[in-house]
């Protein structure tokens, strides 16, 4: 496919505005001596352009994305009629409280869900990522031991077992990252966290259930040794979807958490999103909140700033059309359509598993959450054979590749996330794929290394790319 | 690839080849076979100091991000900047690309040797 300079013909392009009819007066100041090299091209020839690109994308709607750890849900098009209105569209985050009720009481009414789903009192809405939701709760975290005069506490405690944006949200918030080993069942291994634990410890991150799709069955004992430590407990909602209506953070330990609306509450995900990374607390962190938040409703509405608010970590209130979809998603699903999800999510995964443990080596062999891990390394070793070659073969059933070498405590990993969203067929079809891809690994392995054959592009020479890329268009070659 | 003898081992997968008062680490052949192809590396910077067991550097395969743990304490006084534009270099002589070098060290006796290494490594690998 021509990239759209390749497709630039000079003199060729549109005019949308009439010529200026003033006289142009522009000031003394340096002006660049030649115009930017823009690609010139018919609006005809433009639409093609990326009405092609958006045939080789791929995205939820072309297909199962069974991509782990990222929850990669059907995003139902009610969101988009209800955040679509021009109650919602056509604001200014400017205009007063009182003009904006409608806006307001979405956040409002959000932020009581998203407490209740949780067990939080508070939540900001400011975070517009699941990475800056965990950048807020940190910074929150320091803010509340400097204020208490306590700034021996500078180690945030993460399993290996963590999504890396936790090690690195931490050290981005001035912390000393201390890692703790998993233990052979995939749960955190307590001897090491209690001999890691100390009064320099202001926290530990953890996500429940893991990347490895397993609940820690020691959560509150877990959480106790942390708090009797004098360290805080952060929950990074990543995988919400397995206990969502179910598990509480809030009742299980955690002071502080993150959501990401864009993985859970059926937001867009990828292309851009935009996502979102709600930062909830309990009532004792609510001071150091960020920005200003909607509070109340009707007449009582009013923006409030915290007393001894960390900052403000994007303009305004966050990305607030994201913020009513995720509305219009949990008043669809309501207060018992929101734990089936859970289970349908859980169950959706432990399918899969059970119909693919006799072939596919898992990497922990008992009931998993909303996600399972396989290790491949035996297809490695015996038949060459690797996780990356799997994955490139589902490309040619349709399917969307899991989660590669993550996480990084099983080897050639993949990580498998079905989501509640998908029929019993589409489960079927992919096992169906992956014993197909087995008989090969065995048969003719070759067949299996040498795909995708079916996609628009075949094998991508992954290491030339990430040596040598080639990031801008040569106008002289 | 055999592990040469004249090289001591961390279990972290790092050697150290001694040299008078400078000592040389890098990776070892296991690592970089486990490792896969590198295709970015993260220096240090002259006079920073290694602490024994803590990260130094990082190294990036298309895989994964693995951090490279000291083996020795030492001051580094050169580093290897070559492996930037050329991280390969470790894929295919691992033995010979050095990452840092460094002087006022200690540690190396705490290091394994090539047998023992090789031991260690097959235990790894079987359990």
């Amino acid at each position: 496919m021509k990239l759209i300079f390749e497709r630039s013909v000079p003199g060729r392009g549109q005019k949308i505005f009439p010529s200026c009819d003033v006289e142009v007066k522009l000031p003394d100041v340096p002006m660049r001596a030649s115009a930017p090299r823009l690609p010139e091209i018919s609006e005809n020839e433009l639409d093609r352009h990326y009405t092609a690109l958006a045939k080789e994308a791929r995205g939820v709607n072309d297909g199962f994305y069974p991509l782990g750890s990222c929850t990669m849900k059907y995003n139902p098009y009610v969101n988009e009629a209800i955040a679509n209105q021009k109650g919602f569209t056509d604001i200014h985050p400017l205009q007063p409280a009182d003009t904006v009720e409608g806006c307001t009481e979405v956040i409002d009414t959000l932020e009581k869900y998203l407490c209740e789903i949780t067990g939080m009192d508070h939540m900001t809405f400011q975070p517009a990522a699941g990475a800056q939701g965990e950048f807020t709760g940190l910074l929150t975290i320091k803010a509340y031991f400097r204020d208490k005069g306590d700034l021996n506490r500078n180690e945030i405690i993460i399993p290996d077992s963590a999504h890396g944006t936790n090690p690195a949200s931490a050290a981005m918030a001035g912390f000393k990252v201390v890692e703790i080993k998993s233990n052979e069942k995939g749960m955190i291994d307590l001897d090491d966290l209690k001999s890691k634990l100390s009064d320099k410890t202001a926290g530990l991150m953890l996500t429940n259930p893991n990347t490895v799709g397993i609940f820690d069955e020691n959560i509150t004992e877990i959480t106790r040794l942390v708090h009797e430590a004098g360290g805080l407990c952060y929950y990074d909602g990543a995988n919400l979807n397995a206990v969502i209506g179910i598990v509480r953070p809030g009742d299980i330990g955690f002071d502080i958490i993150h959501l990401n609306l864009h993985k859970t509450f059926s937001t867009p995900h990828g292309g851009g999103g935009p996502g979102s990374g709600p930062c909830g607390c309990k009532d004792f962190l609510r001071d150091f909140l960020p920005g200003e938040r909607a509070v109340g409703t009707g007449a009582d509405a009013h923006y409030e700033h915290a007393l001894k608010s960390i900052g403000s970590l994007t303009a305004f209130h966050g990305n607030f059309l994201i913020m009513v979809r995720a509305l219009s998603y949990l008043q669809i699903n309501g207060g018992d359509g929101i734990p089936e999800l859970a289970h349908n999510a859980v169950l959706n995964a432990n399918y899969i598993m059970e119909k693919l443990k006799d072939i596919y080596p898992m990497a922990y062999d008992r009931i998993c959450m909303h996600e399972f891990v396989m290790g491949l390394e035996k297809f490695h070793k015996e038949d060459n054979v690797s996780a990356l070659d799997v994955a490139k073969a589902l490309l040619d059933f349709g399917i969307h590749p899991p989660t590669m070498y993550f996480p990084l405590i099983v080897d050639e990993a993949l990580m498998v996330e079905p989501t509640e969203t998908e029929t019993r067929e589409t489960l079927d079809n992919a096992i169906a794929a992956f014993r197909q891809i087995y008989e090969e690994i065995v048969k003719a392995p070759a067949a299996v290394t040498a795909s995708p054959q079916t996609t628009p592009i075949k094998r991508l020479d992954e290491v030339l790319a990430a040596r040598h890329p080639v990031l801008r268009y040569n106008f002289e070659q | 690839m055999i592990d040469p003898k004249e090289l001591k081992y961390s279990k972290s997968h790092e050697w150290v080849r001694v040299e008078g008062d400078e000592a040389y680490i890098g990776i070892t052949d296991h690592a970089q076979e486990s490792l896969g192809d590198l295709v970015f590396i993260n220096l240090p910077e002259v006079d920073d100091e290694l602490t024994v067991d803590e990260p130094f550097g990082d190294i990036e395969s298309v895989k994964a991000v693995s951090d490279i743990i000291a083996p020795i304490s030492g001051v580094v006084v050169e580093v290897n900047e070559d492996l930037i534009d050329e991280p390969e270099k470790i894929n295919e002589e691992p033995y010979e690309a050095w990452i840092v070098k460094v002087a006022n060290f200690d540690g190396v006796d705490d290091l394994l040797d090539a047998s023992e290494y090789d031991t260690f490594v097959e235990e790894e690998e079987d359990e």
